[in-house]
């Protein structure tokens, strides 16, 4: 490594720092106790377990390759720390920077019968790719009868809100692909979550987008198991219970209705479900259905824009299946439909205060 | 990189004095020129010059194009004449003509409304014969559209792709793609889709796995033609070959028009090859009307893809055909322009000849396959006709590799829709369940 690399490194992993650090005050972070498999666990941050994840795959499967721009020095987030000098270059390597051609190159090697995980540097930067994943991944086994297909192909990306990031480094783009039939959408809350969501989309025979809120790198952290295991994809978790209501969200947001159902049990008694939604597409009708069918109200939260929002997916459905049982309007706590600002971000995201407000005028209806 | 390039290829530009006093430096040894060192950015290995030059692309002489025939089907250089068995000869040759029966006769049946679309080939014939002798059966081909020929020649059936037509439940495609959108796990033909230039970095990852497997034998090649070249994928695709030192042949068919947009509205530089030097990657331009020139050229593109040196050639052909049935190309083009691709600059034409000069084929010969050839056709497009189409359901298979529950749920509502509606629904064509 060249000593100008190495500067630049440098560089970059103090200002993911700086980002997380002084960004971190718009939710309680709120780890998982539960431990998905018996075994030994280590204290891991989730880019940790992102890593971990990409370790085991790497270790497990020869035909598995991880490329994406700066990959190779362990990329900007430090997921790959220490992959290329333990797999070697062919298999942990940089790319040229464009996009288009990292997804399309990933669907090559995911059709040549190879595990392909492909890293996109930031969401934001993924819609050059959008040709690629929504209309080659998605429709290659379809449209070839079985033929061919790319499901060894996963597509990882930093998503969310960072405190600073404007408009090109804080997007939530999962309603586009949720639009787009042949595709996974996958977003972790946090490490352990994270770990067992991203070995299954390695070893889903679908193609999957798994988004990972960047926040969360360094500043979630979780006793996490050492050892291999998957989280199911197109399922739900239920992380709180009550009758009162049901919250429902994804990524970080996760956090911020765990906190806004604390509060209303202390401040107004009220005990409410709520769900991590963790798969977008295939989504998990039935958790949520069931979950609004018994407490009659249901408020959706995510930090993209409200309009064409994943919100208005779930918010039909459960009007369409939950008709008789709903006591309110299934209300809605988004991001604004404006893009996503600088200085503004605090006023932009939907915040504790926003649904708390919202989950209040929910239980009065 | 160019320049050096060039000045292994034809000499005789050199000597156009007008042309050459305008030349700039890249065409002399540069690093000896004032004893100047070379310069210590990374980003480029190159020496200072006191000279303002501003390059353009006339600064370069034009790649010349590779031919082993002339238009009579006579070797040019006795050299270069391919060693090709008689057999695998003539099955280039008859592959090319069942090519053209099978577009004439499926053209005509589109005309009559009895596929949806159709596209031929024609003028294209020794690009596809030239190339798929030149492969081993097991390199992966990725398609645009127009490889009809390859396809034929790896050993997919008429009938096969009659199937694929009409989207019959004989069609492995299992009816859900457009017809000429054809596929063979068997032949290690990639499914076609429509987008363009896709298939380009696609078909570089897919040599980049065959790379990683031990011992590898197997290269790829990728067909796209000149206009698919302006999409952001192709130069994606180039640029992944060469940094990533990928075993594939990225297969250009430049035949001038992009439906109705010529190569001049395409692009202002020295066509397609011109940007594979620039980019790192071996270059070959050749005459896309010799089927041998195509078979010399990639054999030798395929030596040197399996060395991990991609390569690039560009194929000089013309369109003799509308783009597809959708299009009428007198509306931006001269007959006489499509005359001289027709006849004197044919590639069935000339490796006809090549093969009568051998000996090995005659007119009657001809006369007797072309009708063999066109018979086939017609009887697999009778069968075609008559098999149902694919029930139903497989609208909702292989979305995914599992049925997820709210598409199970959405195939049973269709399915309690079709109780009551199914008179308002063309089931007689689609096999019961």
């Amino acid at each position: 490594m060249t000593s100008a690399i190495r500067k630049c490194t440098k560089f970059i992993v103090k200002n993911v720092n700086i980002m997380v650090n002084r960004s971190s005050s718009h939710f309680t972070y709120f780890p998982d106790e539960q431990q998905p498999i018996q075994g030994e666990t280590v204290k891991m941050n989730m880019m940790q377990a992102i890593n971990n994840a990409m370790d085991l795959t790497l270790k497990s499967d020869s035909s598995a390759v991880l490329f994406g721009e700066d990959v190779g020095f362990g990329g900007v987030f430090r997921c790959a720390l220490g992959l290329q000098e333990k797999y070697g270059k062919d298999r942990v390597f940089n790319t040229p920077l464009c996009e288009q051609g990292i997804a399309g190159f990933g669907i090559g090697l995911a059709t040549a019968g190879a595990t392909a995980i492909a890293e996109i540097q930031f969401a934001d930067y993924i819609f050059p790719a959008f040709d690629q994943l929504v209309n080659e991944a998605a429709k290659y086994r379809y449209r070839s009868g079985g033929l061919f297909e790319c499901g060894g192909l996963t597509v990882r990306a930093p998503c969310g809100a960072v405190g600073h990031g404007g408009l090109y480094h804080s997007q939530s783009p999962e309603a586009f692909f949720a639009h787009a039939a042949g595709l996974k959408v996958v977003i972790p809350r946090g490490p352990i979550a994270a770990k067992g969501l991203l070995l299954s989309c390695i070893q889903d025979r679908d193609p999957c987008i798994f988004l990972e809120p960047k926040i969360l790198y360094r500043s979630a952290t979780e006793q996490v198991p050492v050892d291999s295991y998957t989280l199911p994809l197109g399922k739900a978790q239920l992380l709180r219970e009550g009758d009162a209501a049901t919250l429902v969200s994804w990524g970080t947001q996760v956090h911020v209705a765990l906190e806004v159902a604390d509060l209303a049990r202390e401040r107004l008694g009220a005990h409410c479900d709520v769900i991590d939604l963790c798969s977008i597409l295939p989504w998990d009708q039935t958790t949520v259905c069931d979950s609004v069918k018994k407490t009659g109200r249901c408020l959706v939260s995510h930090e993209a824009p409200l309009t064409g929002g994943f919100g208005a997916e779930v918010a039909a459905a459960v009007q369409n299946e939950c008709f008789l049982h709903l006591e309110a309007p299934v209300a809605r706590a988004c991001g604004w439909d404006t893009p996503f600002p600088h200085v503004f971000e605090p006023f932009y995201l939907p915040t504790r205060e926003r649904l708390y407000d919202d989950l209040v005028k929910l239980l009065d209806y | 990189m160019m320049a050096r390039a060039l000045r292994n290829g034809v000499t005789f530009l050199r000597f156009n004095a007008r042309r050459s006093t305008r030349l700039f430096s890249t065409h002399t040894r540069p690093e000896i020129e004032n004893g100047i060192r070379i310069a210590e950015f990374p980003g480029a290995k190159a020496p200072y010059v006191t000279e303002l030059n501003v390059l353009n692309e006339k600064t370069y002489d034009p790649i010349p194009i590779y031919r082993v025939l002339d238009k009579n089907g006579n070797v040019l250089i006795s050299s270069e004449e391919p060693n090709i068995d008689k057999d695998t000869l003539l099955n280039m040759y008859k592959t090319m003509i069942q090519l053209y029966q099978m577009d004439k006769i499926l053209y005509e049946s589109q005309r009559q409304g009895r596929i949806s679309f159709y596209m031929t080939n024609y003028g294209e014939e020794g690009i596809h014969v030239g190339s798929a002798a030149a492969l081993s059966p097991e390199d992966l081909v990725f398609a645009q559209y127009r490889e009809t020929g390859v396809l034929l020649y790896r050993g997919m059936t008429v009938t096969e792709l009659v199937n694929q037509c009409y989207g019959n439940h004989e069609d492995s495609g299992k009816g859900r793609h457009m017809p000429v959108h054809y596929g063979s796990k068997q032949h290690n033909i990639v499914t076609i889709s429509s987008p363009l230039a896709t298939q380009m970095p696609q078909a570089v990852g897919a040599a980049y796995a065959y790379k990683r497997q031990p011992a590898n034998e197997r290269c790829v090649i990728c067909y796209f033609g000149e206009g698919a070249a302006s999409e952001g994928d192709a130069f994606a695709a180039l640029n992944f070959a060469a940094t990533l030192e990928c075993p594939v042949i990225l297969f250009c068919r430049n035949n001038g028009y992009a439906i109705s947009t010529p190569s001049s509205e395409q692009y202002r530089g020295d066509g397609i090859a011109s940007r594979g030097p620039a980019l790192g990657l071996q270059t070959i331009r050749v005459d896309g009307t010799d089927a041998l020139a195509v078979y010399n050229a990639v054999r030798r593109a395929r030596e040197l893809a399996l060395q991990n040196k991609p390569v690039l050639i560009e194929a000089m052909a013309y369109r003799v055909g509308h783009h597809s049935t959708s299009d009428d190309s007198t509306a931006y083009r001269p007959a006489e322009e499509i005359n001289k691709w027709t006849t004197e600059e044919s590639p069935i034409n000339k490796l006809r000849l090549y093969l009568e000069r051998k000996g090995i084929w005659d007119a009657e010969s001809d006369k007797a396959f072309a009708k063999e050839a066109r018979n086939s056709v017609v009887r697999s497009m009778q069968e075609a006709e008559r098999k149902q189409k694919p029930h139903w359901k497989e609208m909702f298979e292989d979305v995914y590799y599992d049925m997820p529950p709210s598409l199970q749920k959405q195939m049973k509502q269709m399915e309690e829709h079709l109780k009551k509606y199914n008179e308002k629904y063309p089931m007689n064509q689609f096999q019961p369940e």
